[in-house]
């Protein structure tokens, strides 16, 4: 096999496992910009991937038809939005420990979502089957480029590129608007954003909600791109690798979506390894944990000192100093 | 004895009662949501767990793990320091242990039991040595690496059960009965639960936590870094070694849980493809427990009643055991905002005091 037909392997495989982890690492960056920690973004895509399903489902049967899955989509990041509210009225207005508020949100949407399936679909614990899933196509004009065109733009989804461009527009929102200043400051020194008459609460509400609304989009287009039905095992970790690139990008938006670029590439290598020589010698387990292992070693500092922002995870108390 | 009665802080003790009842009574909002009938449903867990010596048993032998877990939990917590990553210690120890009971087969009972063991609670213990390590050394938050960790644990262990363990339906063989802590005696009286000897290592593990914590100077110092890791520097305590240590030991806790279910529930290692949860809900139960010995006993025994009953309300109310999750994660919640929790009671008890 030559090393141009190996690229035309990886490279969309890689692409299509990253999607998700983008969209999601994404709102990881505004929560944790904000100031409060998200543990929650497993739990936050079991939420959109039950959503998408359900709601593809439900429009498909509404004679909806190709349109439906991305529809879904939409309702994924509106009940990503309100589940996360969950997690911002209790760990900013109630003040509890964000971890330990993470942690039960993770426990609730697992929980919840399988009792709603089992509900729903009689006592099975998985969906049907959706049958308009988002599929790999050749896009349009670019897909005919010698060369570049097989590798980037054939056998891709149109999600991946939409995450990608996600990414840019969350760089310019954070770094570029008003807005964007006033959130990172409240995630930096909230004490400071307040006494300028910046409103600590209200933000960090934002920031999280963005984070549901993200991490739903990308539960609800793992599903509807790679498993096309819910069940126990449709999300296994994919949160805490989002989380896990999140951290690898050091809390930047392009710092997000090039490390779950990179995971998706880490990914994508141990489920095609076999078909590629000299990998196809290396245990797969090696890939698989790749990405945990590079991240810990990345929070040691060797390759540059990874570092929260400064409030992440510390309650705000209005008049404490 | 009433000096020591109006030291209890009620205030305090009253949260988790509260949370429960809330958690419960959430539980029964969302029953009759879905059409369900939640006194049917709460009523059958209840008559199951304790008329059923079936279900009394398993109650007891689901609460071994968790018991532990909530141990380990608790003990980090302790120390200021929060371990996510008992659900991969739990693994490594159970695989540990499974492994070396296979391996050392032929060895006598009463070496190869407390040897298998002992080496599961050292495997644990090693896998969380190397986030208090990394905390200590390079200030890497241990919940991130401990995160890490456990899909590490995960992926790791599968691997090494398909290369190196591995038998038919996906598993480790069968641990040789010399090592096992099954008993016919407590299948017997319990109607054939897979109730095992382990509980008296739980009960060992809880005793052991109470007096490291508060009858040794280890323990003094460990706590001492939980309440103020600048005044204890300040007062020559090595933070550093006392981080490593707390996390290290709340490793040994995961492993010996995950060695429980290696060596008494299960009697092998599958291939897991997701976490058992057993380290998850630890957390739930040292949270509920308020990280007091005591505390996770009672609050293991509410779970593991929960979790086992949950199987009997399904098929009495037809109510899917997920639900019980969902409760715990209220549970979780409701702890977690003992803030709002007290403000509200305060508020409440001073209002009645005016009128």
């Amino acid at each position: 096999m030559s090393f141009f037909q190996v690229l035309t392997i990886i490279i969309p495989s890689t692409l299509l496992t990253a999607a998700p982890l983008i969209f999601t690492s994404l709102g990881g960056v505004f929560s944790e910009r904000s100031g409060v920690v998200n543990i929650g973004l497993e739990g936050l895509m079991w939420v959109g991937a039950f959503t998408g399903a359900v709601a593809t489902l439900f429009l498909e049967h509404a004679g909806v038809g190709a349109a439906s899955p991305w529809i879904a989509i939409l309702i994924a990041a509106a009940a990503g939005g309100i589940f996360s509210l969950i997690h911002a009225v209790v760990s900013i207005s109630f003040h509890a420990d964000q971890t330990v508020s993470g942690v039960a949100l993770n426990f609730l949407a697992t929980g919840l979502t399988i009792y709603l399936v089992k509900m729903i679909y009689n006592g099975q614990g998985q969906t049907p089957y959706i049958a308009n899933n988002i599929d790999k196509t050749t896009i349009p004009v670019l897909g005919h480029i010698p060369f570049i065109g097989p590798i980037f733009f054939q056998q891709v989804t149109y999600t991946s590129y939409i995450a990608i461009l996600f990414a840019f527009i969350c760089w310019y929102i954070l770094f570029k608007t008003t807005f964007g200043l006033r959130l990172r400051a409240v995630g930096e020194h909230p004490e400071a954003a307040d006494t300028l008459g910046i409103s600590v609460i209200k933000l960090r509400y934002i920031g999280v909600m963005i984070s549901g609304v993200l991490g739903g989009i990308g539960g609800a287009v793992y599903l509807v791109t790679i498993t096309s039905n819910f069940n126990i095992s449709t999300i296994a970790g994919q949160g805490f690798l989002a989380l896990a690139a999140m951290i690898f990008g050091k809390w930047h938006p392009i710092g997000a979506m090039l490390g779950s670029l990179f995971f998706g590439f880490a990914q994508a290598l141990s489920i095609t390894s076999q078909q590629i020589p000299y990998l196809d010698r290396l245990p797969s387990v090696v890939l698989m944990i790749a990405p945990y292992v590079l991240t810990l070693i990345v929070l040691t500092g060797f390759v540059g000192k990874a570092e929260p922002p400064k409030a992440d995870g510390v309650p705000y108390f209005k008049g404490q100093r | 004895m009433s000096t020591w009665f109006r030291k209890i802080n009620w205030l305090t003790l009253l949260i988790p009662v509260i949370s429960v009842f809330l958690g419960l009574l959430c539980g029964a909002v969302i029953m009759l949501a879905g059409g369900y009938n939640p006194l049917l449903a709460y009523g059958s867990i209840i008559q199951s767990i304790f008329l059923q010596p079936y279900y009394g048993g398993e109650t007891i032998r689901a609460m071994i793990p968790l018991v532990l877990s909530g141990l380990a939990v608790a003990f980090a917590f302790r120390t200021g320091l929060f371990n996510i990553g008992v659900e991969g210690q739990l693994m490594a120890g159970w695989l540990a242990s499974v492994a070396c009971a296979i391996e050392l087969d032929g060895l006598p009972k009463v070496i190869l039991l407390p040897l298998s063991i002992i080496v599961g609670g050292l495997v644990g213990g090693l896998w969380s040595f190397l986030p208090g390590l990394l905390k200590a050394r390079f200030k890497v938050h241990e919940v991130i690496s401990t995160i890490m960790m456990n899909y590490i644990a995960l992926y790791s262990t599968a691997y090494i059960i398909k290369n190196f363990l591995y038998t038919e339906g996906e598993r480790t063989p069968t641990i040789p009965s010399s090592a096992s802590l099954a008993s016919n005696f407590l299948a017997t009286i319990t109607q054939g639960s897979r109730l095992h000897w382990g509980f008296i290592v739980a009960i060992i593990a809880v005793v052991v936590m109470w007096f490291l914590l508060w009858r040794t100077t280890m323990g003094f110092e460990l706590r001492s870094v939980g309440f103020s890791p600048d005044a204890s520097r300040y007062a020559g305590m090595n933070v550093s070694r006392n981080i490593i240590l707390s996390m290290t030991i709340s490793g040994v806790f995961a492993g010996l849980a995950g060695a429980m279910e290696g060596l008494g529930t299960y009697q092998y290692m599958s291939i897991m493809s997701s976490f058992s949860g057993i380290g998850f809900n630890g957390i739930a139960v040292a949270l509920l427990g308020m990280n007091t010995p005591i505390g996770v006993v009672l609050s293991g025994a509410l779970f593991a009643g929960l979790q086992t009953g949950g199987l009997t309300m399904q098929s009495v109310a037809g109510v899917p055991t997920d639900l019980i999750q969902v409760v715990i994660a209220l549970i979780i919640f409701f702890v977690g905002s003992s803030y709002a929790i007290k403000w509200i009671w305060l508020r409440m008890s001073r209002k009645g005091r005016k009128s």
